[in-house]
């Protein structure tokens, strides 16, 4: 799926690195707990959470991860999409839940993790 | 085996705006190096768990990462308090982190069995009021 589909979806707003929304994704890991991301994330990976401090995007970096959705609103600080930015991450913000992102998400094709 | 590279990053305590980063300037030395990208995840992983170890549970450290022609190794050490109960640090779950670390994402109980996952070898030393090493190797093939 691509990051310019998920942001239609989600009805998300990009908050940097707008030209990466051609870029394709296979699945999504959702989750505030950075160490879980650390522990369980796959190649291509997509990142859904609500937690917006510099060690997402730290977290973020360490995986390759190359797009983060923040739900439920929340948006980092400037220094933070601008970290991002440098990262070469994309940053996408949406009103949804966590619960409602990920439900339209995996509804539409994009699969989680595979703990298997 | 030969030493190609040598470097150490010191860690401060609380310090989670730059924790991180010694993690991250590692990774930039590894891509400069050439080494396989899904390597070079694994060796990000344990040493940002490491680093963020350092910053959450202790007074201050370093890490110091030994870079061979086949391997690296990654020495973890701080300066107390230790881990008085290593066997139920290393339990998935297990955490003592403060509220703060919480906030920041950490404190799942994932820190040290992340780190031994990601790795080829993994050796943790501590004593209580003195000091943790932790020592990572992960092979390049």
């Amino acid at each position: 799926m691509k990051l310019s589909e998920i942001k239609e979806l989600i009805k998300a707003e990009v908050l940097c690195n707008e030209e990466m929304l051609s870029m394709e994704t296979t699945c999504a890991f959702g989750s505030d707990l950075m160490s879980d991301v650390l522990a369980f994330s796959c190649r291509d990976t997509i990142l859904i959470t609500g937690l917006t401090n510099i060690q997402t995007i730290r977290t973020a970096e360490m995986l390759d991860i190359k797009c983060i959705i923040f739900v439920r609103n929340k948006r980092p600080d400037e220094s933070i999409v601008e970290l991002a930015k440098e990262k070469g991450m994309c940053l996408l913000a949406t009103r949804h839940t966590m619960f409602t992102t990920c439900g339209i998400l995996y509804s539409n094709g994009l699969k989680g993790v595979d703990m298997e | 085996m030969e030493e190609l590279l040598s470097v150490k990053y010191d860690i401060e305590s609380g310090d989670f705006i730059r924790g991180g980063e010694a993690s991250s300037n590692l990774k930039k030395l590894l891509n400069q190096l050439g080494i396989r990208s899904d390597i070079i995840k694994r060796i990000c992983v344990a040493c940002y768990e490491a680093e963020m170890n350092i910053v959450i549970h202790s007074v201050g450290g370093y890490i110091e990462a030994k870079i061979y022609s086949d391997h690296i190794e990654i020495i973890a050490y701080d300066y107390g308090p230790g881990i008085p109960n290593i066997e139920l640090a290393m339990q998935e779950g297990y955490s003592t982190a403060s509220d703060i670390a919480r906030e920041m994402g950490f404190g799942g109980g994932m820190g040290l069995p992340n780190i031994k996952r990601s790795s080829d070898e993994f050796y943790i030393k501590s004593e209580v009021g003195k000091y943790t090493e932790i020592k990572i190797i992960i092979y390049f093939n």
